[in-house]
């Protein structure tokens, strides 16, 4: 544990983790705009926006996220010119923020289309009969029943988000696993302690959020 | 609601206009954001000749991308196998009646589950040497990274699937004589594993993503030798990176259909589970196994 | 009650099965009976090297082949040892992953910008140095950039966790660093003006500007802020074939052909080889 001692290594832990939790927040958020948007675009009657949505969850999740990461520093930034804040760790913040969103939110696209699915056909077409237009069926009828059934596959997605944000180490943020990294490289003799605090710090975080989670859904799930 | 257009009306005339100004108005917006990338592209010089050139040389391929793409499928092939034995195993533990099996199990798979696999391939690398005392080759760092975690959320995949076997069937094989292994083996396993098979082919699809992780061990897999290898010959980074990723995409999307065919297949057996209890029919927590890790 | 034994029983093999195929790549492979570097090239008239496979002008994988600097020093020493450059099998290493290779015996020898230092000796026994490199930055030509401490403010770009990217952070803690986990990224960003420098051992830098691609548009500052000897890589035990390598050195030095070696490949960028200085060689870990 001496490494730890260390004032400078133990700054360089925690501002590893609060790297980790701030791409995870803001990219949660994103994501879930940005998901729920792909997902109303997957069920629409407008074909090019059905395309649209089929065309982003196929290519985004078929691609490493490392490879997607890489995109949004080579091209948004880089050859789009790009710059999403003028301090240097700040903007590869941010453009981790965005690789991250464009990535997960396919994954909650297809989450949130799922929970679409548990609905039973019958309720959207009680829906339509007593007139509600394709909004209102979706915004009143088939989503709030969908929000439900998609909060454990949603809990799954964001602790998965959590783990990805790692890989926003392979544009120079000095996340987590860089801080590991690091540390291993200049303490070999105390790999085993390194490791069993950063995966330990993991596991508090992310163990309990799956629980948190698989209770949220048991308790929000719809009785049928 | 297996389809989605109970959600609307069969369009009319004023629909179908809105739908069509709506196409349309989506379309142009999107050609012309296109368009605008394709030109900044275009001025950063990102599609000179000379950056695409290697792309049309035999050895470019011979000697980057495919090498690079036989290391990243034997990787994967080899983590399929493994963390499918790894999911079977700690299933059936974590179903167990014994406290000292059922508990051990779990924390193992919740706790691979929680680790971030850059982390964890990095840690067999380095660390694992000191405690077995002998190195630890990047390949195998990177399949025993990938089996640890895909296998443990394929073992919550099979556990759900061997949950959603009405209790009916194993009393009956109890009825018939069998011992628990034989009801496990016999009965549970296979019908679990077929109801769960999506789910299984979307994670090996994850698996085959993630070996691209393998760079943090300098595991010389397609990323590896298509990206940056590739460039440091010919200074075509960007160029390199648009091909590989292309590689990937047909790759994972082939696997994708093959997932969606053995879902349509699942669902025209009649052997299928109830519609209630399958779990691929999206019951709360049903979908919610495939992790969508890098 | 059975099942669970047998639950237990197979988690254990697959434990087992995972644990025992990990170590199992290595084993003979290395040594063969016979002792060391020079009685392996003796008995079987073959060697593995290690050498980079993204450097260029150093060690380059360039098809099937491999060229650089670093690769014909491999090749010198190889012949020393009465090995034909056509019976080297090399092998293409990482900063990560020299010293695994090494003690695992899946190389024989490594030559990969390798600098000597007292870490390292701990785990593996060093020939060499067979040169000086020192870290310096690669600029636009016609950038005004004339040193470290101008760096102030500036973007700098190196690779994640290495030892020049370090430096920066230490001595230069106003300049902004940009980590990337190869040079290769470096260097488009360097091209487009998104970073201002990029940061490494001269040799590698100079290696990077004579690239086909980018010649002509870069220029090496020249005024290296730190020492760099680069030494030949093998087994920590392996106090004879240090030796034998260092002899071998001595006689490249003065036949001429660690010239040819050099004017071969970096001196093409027009840079008169350096002297070997042959009093600097190590002494293979005796004390």
């Amino acid at each position: 544990m001496h490494v730890f001692a260390d004032q400078a290594n133990f700054d360089a832990y925690v501002s590893g983790f609060l790297w980790i939790l701030k791409l995870t927040g803001a990219a949660a958020v994103l994501a879930l705009l940005l998901g729920v948007l792909l997902a109303a675009f997957r069920v629409s009657p407008v074909p090019v926006l059905r395309g649209f949505g089929t065309a982003w969850v196929n290519i985004f999740r078929n691609t490493p996220l490392t490879l997607i990461i890489f995109f949004c520093y080579f091209g948004l930034f880089s050859t789009l010119g790009l710059s999403l804040a003028d301090d240097l760790d700040l903007n590869n913040y941010w453009l981790g923020v965005v690789g991250l969103s464009v990535y997960t939110a396919s994954f909650v696209c297809e989450a949130v289309r799922s929970g679409i699915n548990t609905v039973p056909n019958g309720q959207a077409e009680a829906a339509r009969a007593i007139g509600l237009t394709f909004f209102q069926t979706l915004r009143i009828v088939v989503l709030p029943q969908a929000g439900r059934a998609v909060v454990a596959p949603l809990g799954s997605v964001l602790i998965a988000l959590c783990k990805n944000a790692t890989i926003v180490g392979t544009i120079g943020l000095m996340e987590s696993s860089s801080v590991m990294k690091d540390l291993i490289n200049s303490n070999g003799d105390a790999v085993i302690a390194i490791f069993a605090v950063f995966a330990g710090t993991f596991a508090a975080l992310l163990i309990p959020t799956g629980y948190f989670f698989g209770w949220l859904a048991n308790r929000l799930a719809v009785k049928r | 609601m297996s389809t989605s257009n109970v959600l609307y009306d069969h369009p009319g005339p004023r629909a179908r206009i809105r739908n069509a100004v709506l196409s349309v108005v989506f379309g142009v917006g999107l050609v012309a954001l296109l368009w605008w990338i394709y030109r900044k592209f275009d001025e950063a010089g990102q599609w000179e000749a000379n950056l695409w050139k290697p792309f049309t040389e035999a050895k470019t391929w011979t000697q980057f991308i495919v090498p690079g793409l036989q290391q990243t499928l034997l990787a994967a092939g080899t983590g399929m196998v493994l963390s499918l034995a790894f999911g079977i195993v700690f299933a059936v533990g974590r179903l167990s009646d014994h406290r000292w099996i059922r508990v051990p199990s779990g924390a193992v798979v919740e706790f691979f589950r929680a680790v971030p696999l850059l982390l964890m391939i990095f840690f067999i690398f380095y660390g694992v040497p000191f405690l077995i005392q002998r190195p630890v080759s990047a390949f195998w760092s990177v399949v025993i990274g990938l089996t640890l975690y895909n296998g443990s959320v394929l073992t919550e995949a099979f556990r759900a699937g061997i949950r959603s076997i009405p209790g009916g069937q194993s009393e009956a094989a109890y009825a018939v004589g069998m011992r628990k292994a034989q009801v496990m083996r016999l009965i549970l396993i296979p019908q679990a594993a077929r109801a769960m098979l999506p789910v299984i082919v979307s994670q090996l699809v994850v698996l085959l993503k993630d070996t691209a992780l393998g760079y943090i061990v300098a595991f010389p897999e397609l990323l590896q030798r298509g990206v940056n290898d590739l460039a440091a010959n010919y200074g075509n980074v960007v160029a390199a990176a648009m091909v590989v990723a292309a590689i990937y995409i047909v790759i994972n999307t082939l696997l994708t259909l093959l997932a969606n065919w053995l879902d349509g297949r699942a669902r025209r057996r009649a052997f299928r589970v109830s519609k209630q209890a399958a779990p691929s029919s999206n019951q709360v927590g049903g979908p919610a196994v495939v992790e969508p890790q890098g | 009650m059975r099942i669970k034994r047998v639950a237990a029983v197979a988690a254990a093999a697959t434990l087992a099965l995972g644990m025992t195929a990990c170590g199992g790549d290595d084993g003979d492979g290395s040594g063969s009976g016979s002792k060391g570097l020079v009685g392996k090239a003796q008995s079987q008239k073959k060697l593995v090297i290690g050498v980079k496979a993204d450097q260029p002008g150093l060690g380059l994988q360039t098809g099937s082949t491999y060229e650089g600097f670093d690769v014909e020093i491999a090749k010198i020493i190889a012949k020393g040892l009465g090995v034909e450059a056509a019976n080297i099998e090399w092998k293409t290493t990482v900063s990560a992953n020299r010293e695994p290779f090494i003690q695992q015996g899946t190389v024989d020898l490594v030559v990969a910008t390798y600098t000597i230092n007292d870490e390292r000796k701990q785990k593996i026994n060093f020939a060499g140095p067979y040169f000086i490199a020192g870290q310096d930055l690669l600029v636009k030509a016609d950038s005004t950039l004339a040193g470290p401490e101008a760096l102030d403010g500036k973007t700098v770009c190196s690779v994640t966790g290495s030892t020049p990217a370090k430096r920066i952070q230490q001595e230069h803690p106003k300049a902004d660093l940009q980590q990337f986990d190869s040079y290769s990224k470096c260097l488009p960003l360097l091209e487009n003006g998104k970073v201002d420098a990029v940061t490494t051992d001269d040799i590698i830098l100079a290696g990077y500007a004579a690239q086909t691609q980018y010649v002509g548009k870069f220029k090496v500052v020249g005024k290296p802020f730190s020492s760099e000897p680069y030494g030949i890589g093998l087994k920590k035990d392996d106090k004879e074939g240090c030796e034998k390598v260092n002899e071998i050195l001595k006689a490249a030095a003065s036949d001429g052909t660690y010239k040819t070696a050099w004017d071969s490949t970096l001196g093409k960028s027009g840079k008169a080889a350096p002297e070997l200085d042959t009093t600097k060689l190590t002494n293979c870990g005796s004390v």
